[in-house]
C-alpha cells in the first residue's frame, strides 16, 4: 500500500469524483454562496478502488409503479403548463447501457414553485402537480418521463438571482462510484449567464452537456413536445491512479 | 477513454418529496437481534448544523458480502432541524481490500446538500475494531491521527455517533473515488 495518497485540489478545487475531473464542478465556487461554508477545505484522500465502491445497491428490484414516470397523472386533474416528454439514454464511461437502474426526478411546477414547505416563492402551487417521479432504465439504458416544463424561480444567492428552468435527476448506475445527482436544463435559456450553479461546471463544452436538446422526433403530435437528455455515469471499474 | 461523464449539480433544498418519500433509514428492523443504531449531525464551516442534507450509506452484511440475500446494504436519511440523521443497521464484516489487504468493517457514506455541487464521500469505521482499524489500508494511509479519527464512530452506549463536519479545523476526512 502506498504510504500516503493525498492529492492537492487544483486551484478552485477542480479535483473530484469522476474519471474526467475536468467535467465536474469544484466544491468551492464562491459565486454560489452556499458553497462557502459547506465546501471542504482539506485535500481529498484518494480511495483505492475495492468492492466497497465497485458494488452498489441493486435498485432494479425496487418497486416502481407503472405511472411513476408520468408526473401529469398523479392527481385527479391535469397540471397546468406545457406538457413535455423527457427521454434519454444512460450509459457508462465505456458507452455500455446502464440497465434496470433507478432514476428519481423532482422539479418546480410550470409557475416555478415547488410543493416543498420551504419554497416561499409567491407563485401558485398546482393542486394537480407534485413534481416528483421515478423510473427504471430499460435494457438499452433508456428512460422516459412525462411532465410539464418547469418554470424559472427566484432565489436569494445574489440580487435578482433566478434559477434557469431545470429538472433534478438522481441516478445510481451500477456501483457506489457511479452515483450521480445532477440537473437538466432547457436549450436557449436566457438565465444561464447569471446562474452560478450552472456556471460552476468548468468549460462551455461540459456545461452544454447539462442542456437537453429539443427532440422533434419524440414529440407527440397534438399532445406534447419532447426533450432529450443523455447521461453518462462513471463505470463500475475505476480508472487506475497512474492514468490520471 | 469513453464519453465524458455528466457533470454533477447540487441536490438543492427541495428533494424531500422525491427522495425521502419513504423511510429508508432502517436497513433492519430495530428489534433485529444484531441491530445497531448510528446517529450523527452534519455541521458546516461555521459549526452550524446543516438541516437540509441527505446522507446515504452502502455497506456489506455481517459476513462481509455486498448485496447479499435479504440485506440490501443501502440506506438513506435526510437531516432534520438540528442537522441530525440516523440509521438502524447491522455491523458489516471485514471486506477484501486492494493488493491482498483486508479492510476493517466500514460503511461507505455519501453526503448531498444544498451548497455541495457534488457529493462528499466518507467512511464510518467502528470503535471496537482497534486491530483491524490499525491494519486497514485506507485508515493507515492517513498520517494525521486527528483526520484519521474523524472516520471512527464513537460509542455512546445506545448508539454509535458519527458526526460529519464539512469544513473547518475538525473537518471530516473525505475521499476521492
Amino acid at each position: 500500500m502506498r504510504e500516503k495518497e493525498m492529492r492537492e485540489q487544483a486551484p478552485g478545487g477542480a479535483a473530484g469524483p469522476g474519471r474526467d475531473d475536468a467535467s465536474q464542478p469544484p466544491y468551492l465556487y464562491p459565486d454560489y454562496v452556499a458553497t462557502r461554508l459547506r465546501a471542504p477545505k482539506r485535500p481529498l484522500i484518494i480511495l483505492p478502488s475495492t468492492l466497497s465502491d465497485t458494488t452498489g445497491p441493486a435498485y432494479g428490484r425496487a418497486p416502481v409503479g407503472e405511472l411513476d414516470n408520468d408526473l401529469t397523472r398523479q392527481h385527479e386533474g391535469e397540471p397546468l403548463g406545457e406538457r413535455i416528454i423527457v427521454t434519454g439514454r444512460v450509459t457508462d464511461g465505456d458507452g455500455r447501457p446502464v440497465r434496470g437502474s433507478l432514476i428519481e426526478i423532482w422539479q418546480a411546477n410550470a409557475a416555478g414553485r415547488y410543493t416543498h414547505h420551504l419554497d416561499r416563492h409567491p407563485a401558485p402551487l398546482d393542486p394537480n402537480f407534485s413534481g416528483a417521479g421515478r423510473c427504471l432504465t430499460d435494457d438499452e439504458g433508456r428512460y422516459r418521463f412525462v411532465t410539464v416544463k418547469p418554470g424559472a424561480y427566484p432565489w436569494k444567492n445574489h440580487p435578482n438571482a433566478w434559477r434557469p428552468a431545470h429538472i433534478h435527476l438522481s441516478l445510481f448506475g451500477e456501483a457506489f462510484r457511479s452515483r450521480l445527482i445532477t440537473q437538466m436544463y432547457f436549450p436557449g435559456d436566457p438565465l444561464f449567464s447569471q446562474d452560478p450553479i450552472f456556471n460552476s461546471v468548468p468549460g462551455t463544452e461540459a456545461r452544454e452537456r447539462l442542456i437537453s436538446s429539443f427532440d422533434l422526433e419524440t414529440t407527440e403530435p397534438e399532445w406534447a413536445l419532447a426533450y432529450r437528455f443523455d447521461i453518462v455515469l462513471e463505470g463500475r471499474d475505476a480508472t487506475p491512479v497512474e492514468n490520471r | 477513454m469513453g464519453p465524458k461523464t455528466t457533470p454533477s449539480q447540487t441536490i438543492g433544498p427541495f428533494f424531500h418529496d422525491a427522495l425521502l418519500d419513504e423511510d429508508r433509514s432502517e436497513l433492519v428492523a430495530p428489534d433485529h437481534p444484531a441491530a445497531i443504531r448510528i446517529e450523527g449531525t452534519v455541521y458546516d464551516g461555521a459549526g452550524d448544523p446543516v438541516p437540509d442534507a441527505m446522507v446515504e450509506i452502502w455497506q456489506a452484511d455481517p459476513a462481509g458480502l455486498y448485496d447479499h440475500e435479504d440485506f440490501s446494504g443501502f440506506g438513506r436519511s435526510g437531516t432534520v432541524e438540528g442537522g441530525s440523521f440516523s440509521f438502524v443497521t447491522v455491523k458489516p464484516g471485514p471486506v477484501a481490500g486492494p493488493d491482498g489487504w483486508t479492510q476493517a468493517p466500514h460503511i461507505m457514506v455519501s453526503v448531498f446538500a444544498r451548497g455541495l455541487l457534488k457529493r462528499l464521500v466518507t467512511r464510518i469505521y467502528f470503535p471496537d475494531e482497534g486491530d483491524a482499524n490499525a491494519n486497514d489500508p485506507v485508515l493507515s494511509s492517513i498520517e494525521d491521527p486527528g483526520l484519521r479519527g474523524t472516520l471512527i464512530a464513537r460509542d455512546e452506549g445506545n448508539a454509535l455517533r458519527f458526526d460529519i463536519r464539512l469544513q473547518g479545523e475538525h473537518q471530516t476526512a473525505f475521499f476521492e473515488l
